[in-house]
């Protein structure tokens, strides 16, 4: 008596709640480590994709543990049998191997505890999951934001017919090849070894009457190979297979982030740098709330451009500063090419707080009447010099643009600012800025 | 089922692609020579097909099929995970768990030549040894262990829901780390009753989930004293049980006795335990086990072959994967890592046939019993029914294998400063080397012996437990300290363990959880 189960469609992951248990554990070394490497990685890489990769995690085995009372490997009177004595006497001695080889040494690595440190992948998942851990969008964002539904296609499977765009070459030729060996389809060597024969044949001045006959018989068998080529077919109908594809809707939101960014003068290496870590960020963050993302870079002096990421963040250009200028550029593009009511837009500003007269005025009028009605949310950074940190911890003190940013922010829920002075500042800044907020407060 | 001229039988496969269809015929065929030829006595067989990951889901499990969730299962699998995937580690063929019916996990990587060994392996060999091994037979109960899993999962969830998971974890870490000491080595199982049996039948539909009836059926699946459960009594219980110390089921005396834990802690500890001793046999009987499913699927590839009812090549894919299996290395070869329990069993069993069918005069004197005994089949069916490990090498390694396989004993003393070759594959040697192995078979010295020794419930409460120290080995120091931890927080108060040696009873150490920090951590 006999039963089978297929067992191989059951859900996957049946040991989820284990590696939840694991990482929770451990996730006070995590999140150690997780937040090391946020604030520690090189901004130079391949922008935010590189960030976003399988994360390897190395947790001390301390809290990990699983003691045992056991006995130890070493010191009293132990004997043991070994198997395969080559000229080995009674009475024979050596002295005791180090490390671990030969007598004992080896109970412990069984139940494989002998590790220093245990090492393992984060999923992209679980490491964003950890990064922004306790982090949201914002109720008002969550509500308004907008999606649109989309068919996209999705493979499904192999077929036998199909257009042939779809031919499934590989599965084809491997039918083609399994066929042609099972029927015995003479292969093209066979072909040129009995023409030759036949050729040395006929070129004979006198064959002997043996020969004449061989070479009826030659005659005869290349004319069987050639049928027989001609009913098996190199590629028959039968072995053709086709990949197939299934549509399916799709609903997606999308989320443009734009950052913008004073290059002027004063804007060094180390501004520059606190601005990206802050970008990458927003953006890796956005990209997990919604299914595409895109990103424009507008930089700008006292003039703006859109330019692409190489140029935002190294090109060196000199000038003025008119942050409107960045401003009017983002609205033209928003007009341009990205509808507020297909998209989210999300806005980040990194600046050295200085502008040019009262341009500041201009830029909150902007702010107020034409992007924070369409922005989903819009963060301005300020990035002050190391020693300023009187101007750090008070945020009534500052210029002209601080002051007007200040007035909007009054105004409006999805208007955050705020000021760092080194790369440490950037990421508990940024999780102060989405921290779940209790219901009730007022941000 | 087979046509009687044997002469032109047809393979059954050709190919290496399995399907249930084909398995099926294949599983018929080989029940046929297992059953009538070998006089197999099996559970009938569960086969299911998985993939590589629910396998490695089962491995972080213990192979159990079901079970209640915990970060250390967690840890286990990442930990194969990373291994399987940098091709440090291959994965098992199958699993196979011991329930009625027989449940064996196949992996649907597994040609169909290696699935006929599979299922030679695992649904007959190991199936035959679980039904009539009587460790198997006393300590486990195969049809219920589903039911249980199912029952130790929803429970633990459930305390986990009502308590937190914290709670549920700090009882849990502090019972798994001792496993090791929550089995009853010696003291032997009666079978439930009926009546139990009825209650136990009762829990497991879920009608009743109170603490008593759970109570009954564990206990009474375990066999454990029938405790009268009132409160008068059990007071007059407990100082009887004190009176009936020493235990050495740390497990069975802290739930049972200690005076903090709650009704749900109690069972959680009862669950830990009671699957360690489900457990125990398979960790005494691994050259067994796994020696009686070589030699079985080596017996019916052989025979499948001889019938015609496998392709040579199908036959000597077979071959292949069973010569890798039993491979032992010798002692100086560098994939050296101790003695492969297959290789071990396979020899043994093999040896016994030989002795049976053409022995020798040494054999003639060693095994007077058996040697020439026309009937090996219930030479070996006699043994696989009623020894493990231990007794089995001591009752039948004979000298014509320890001479194949040149055993050897290396002896080291810490008071001498070189290792010394004490005995080596002689006259003089046979029997010493035989009692050695088997010794390093015996679970009751590889484990260290500790028992409870007292406990003043009346005064400071302090649990005091002995560990019994042989020739002079000691416990690993930084997990002693660990699991001291673990034993107060079951217990609630002070917990103090004194090392005594064997010979001379004097104390070669004491530790206690009341230490200032530096002596016990």
């Amino acid at each position: 008596m006999h039963h089978f189960i297929d067992r191989r469609q059951n859900p996957k992951g049946k040991s989820l709640g284990n590696r939840q248990r694991f990482l929770r554990r451990t996730r006070h070394h995590i999140k150690e480590m997780v937040d090391k490497s946020v604030q520690k990685r090189s901004v130079t890489g391949n922008g935010p994709e590189d960030m976003a990769k399988d994360e390897r995690v190395t947790v001390p085995v301390k809290g990990i543990r699983e003691p045992r009372l056991s006995h130890s490997n070493t010191g009293g009177y132990r004997q043991r049998v070994f198997p395969g004595n080559k000229d080995f006497v009674v009475g024979d001695s050596f002295p005791r191997p180090k490390g671990g080889a030969g007598e004992g040494g080896r109970k412990a690595s069984e139940s494989g505890e002998g590790e220093d440190g245990f090492s393992f992948n984060l999923t992209r998942e679980e490491y964003l999951q950890i990064l922004f851990d306790g982090l949201e969008l914002p109720d008002l964002i969550r509500k308004t934001s907008v999606e649109t539904e989309t068919i996209a296609t999705r493979r499904a499977g192999i077929t036998t017919s199909g257009t042939p765009n779809n031919l499934n070459l590989i599965r084809t030729m491997r039918n083609s090849l399994g066929r042609r060996i099972a029927l015995k389809r003479p292969s093209g060597s066979e072909f040129a070894k009995l023409e030759a024969e036949i050729r040395e044949l006929e070129e004979l001045d006198a064959p002997t009457v043996n020969e004449v006959q061989l070479l009826e018989d030659l005659r005869q068998k290349l004319e069987a190979l050639k049928r027989r080529r001609k009913v098996v077919g190199y590629i028959d109908p039968l072995d053709l297979r086709y990949d197939t594809y299934t549509t399916e809707k799709v609903r997606n939101s999308r989320a443009v982030v734009f950052c913008l960014m004073d290059v002027s003068g004063s804007m060094q290496e180390r501004e520059k740098d606190l601005a990206k870590r802050f970008f990458i960020l927003l953006n890796l963050f956005l990209e997990r709330a919604y299914e595409h993302s895109e990103i424009v870079f507008v930089r700008h002096t006292h003039q703006a451009e859109e330019v692409d990421e190489e140029t935002f963040f190294y090109a060196r250009e000199t000038g003025g500063t008119i942050v409107s200028t960045a401003l009017q550029e983002m609205r033209e593009i928003i007009d341009e090419r990205y509808p507020p009511d297909e998209w989210n837009i999300y806005a980040a500003q990194a600046s050295d707080g200085e502008n040019f007269g009262n341009d500041s005025n201009k830029c909150e009028a902007l702010l107020n009447q034409h992007l924070l009605p369409v922005c989903q949310y819009y963060a301005y950074i300020e990035i002050l010099p190391e020693s300023d940190t009187a101007l750090l911890n008070d945020a009534a003190a500052g210029a002209d643009l601080w002051q007007a940013y200040r007035r909007v922010k009054a105004q409006w829920s999805n208007f955050e600012m705020l000021r760092v002075t080194e790369p440490a500042h950037i990421y508990p800044m940024f999780r102060e800025l989405f921290a779940k907020k209790q219901k009730g407060e007022v941000s | 089922m087979n046509a009687p001229a044997e002469e032109k039988t047809r393979p059954l496969f050709d190919g290496p692609e399995w399907s249930f269809e084909l398995m099926g015929t294949v599983h018929d065929a080989i029940e046929e020579i297992a059953i009538g030829e070998l006089g197999l006595d099996v559970y009938p067989n569960q086969i299911e097909i998985i993939s590589a990951e629910q396998m490695l889901d089962a491995y972080s499990c213990a192979g159990m099929p079901l079970m209640y969730q915990h970060w250390s299962f967690g840890k286990h699998f990442v930990r194969d995970e990373t291994y399987y995937r940098k091709g440090m580690m291959g994965l098992a063929y199958e699993i196979v768990i011991n329930s009625n019916p027989c449940i064996s996990y196949n992996m649907e990587e597994n040609t169909m030549a290696m699935q006929t060994l599979v299922m030679a392996h695992a649904a007959f060999g190991h199936n035959h040894f679980f039904k009539n091994n009587y460790l198997f037979r006393d300590w486990t109960d195969a049809s219920g262990i589903h039911d249980y899993l199912a029952f130790a999962k929803n429970f633990i969830a459930d305390c986990e829901e009502r308590y937190g998971l914290d709670a549920v974890e700090q009882v849990l870490d502090a019972a798994h780390s001792l496993k090791d000491q929550g089995v009853f080595r010696y003291g032997r199982p009666p079978k439930p009753t009926a009546q139990e049996l009825e209650a136990m039948a009762r829990a497991r539909e879920g009608e009743a989930s109170s603490r008593s009836v759970l109570d009954i059926w564990t206990d009474a699946t375990l066999g454990e004293i029938r405790e009268e459960r009132s409160p008068a009594d059990r007071e007059v219980s407990s100082r009887q049980s004190a009176l009936n110390l020493p235990q050495e089921n740390l497990l069975y005396f802290l739930e049972k006795h200690s005076p903090v834990l709650e009704p749900w802690q109690r069972e959680i500890v009862r669950i830990v335990r009671y699957l360690a001793q489900y457990l125990y046999p398979q960790k005494q009987t691994k050259v067994m086990n796994e020696g009686c499913a070589t030699f079985c699927h080596y017996y019916i590839i052989n025979r499948l072959h001889e019938k015609g009812l496998i392709t040579q090549g199908a036959f000597m894919e077979m071959m292949h994967s069973h010569t890798n299996v039993i491979m032992q290395p010798e002692f100086d070869d560098p994939r050296f890592s101790g003695l492969n329990p297959y290789a071990i069993g396979f020899a043994m069993m093999q040896d016994i046939r030989r002795i049976c069918e053409a022995p020798t005069d040494e054999d003639r004197e060693w095994f007077p019993d058996f040697a020439g005994n026309p009937d090996w089949k219930s030479v070996l069916r006699e043994a696989w029914a009623n020894y493990r490990d231990e007794s089995f090498i001591l009752q039948y390694l004979s000298p014509h294998l320890i001479r194949q396989l040149k055993l050897f004993v290396i002896t080291d003393d810490e008071k001498q400063p070189e290792l010394v070759v004490s005995q080596i594959h002689n006259r003089a040697g046979y029997r010493e080397i035989r009692q050695i192995l088997a010794r390093s078979y015996d679970l009751a010295w590889l484990e260290p012996d500790i028992q409870v020794v007292d406990a003043d419930l009346k005064g400071d409460r302090e649990l005091q437990l002995t560990h019994t120290i042989q020739n002079g080995i000691d416990l690993v120091d930084e997990d002693r300290a660990e699991v001291l931890k673990h034993i107060r927080t079951l217990w609630g108060y002070e917990v103090s363990l004194t090392g005594r040696d064997r010979e001379t009873g004097d104390q070669v150490y004491r530790v206690s959880t009341a230490d200032p920090k530096d002596k016990a951590a």
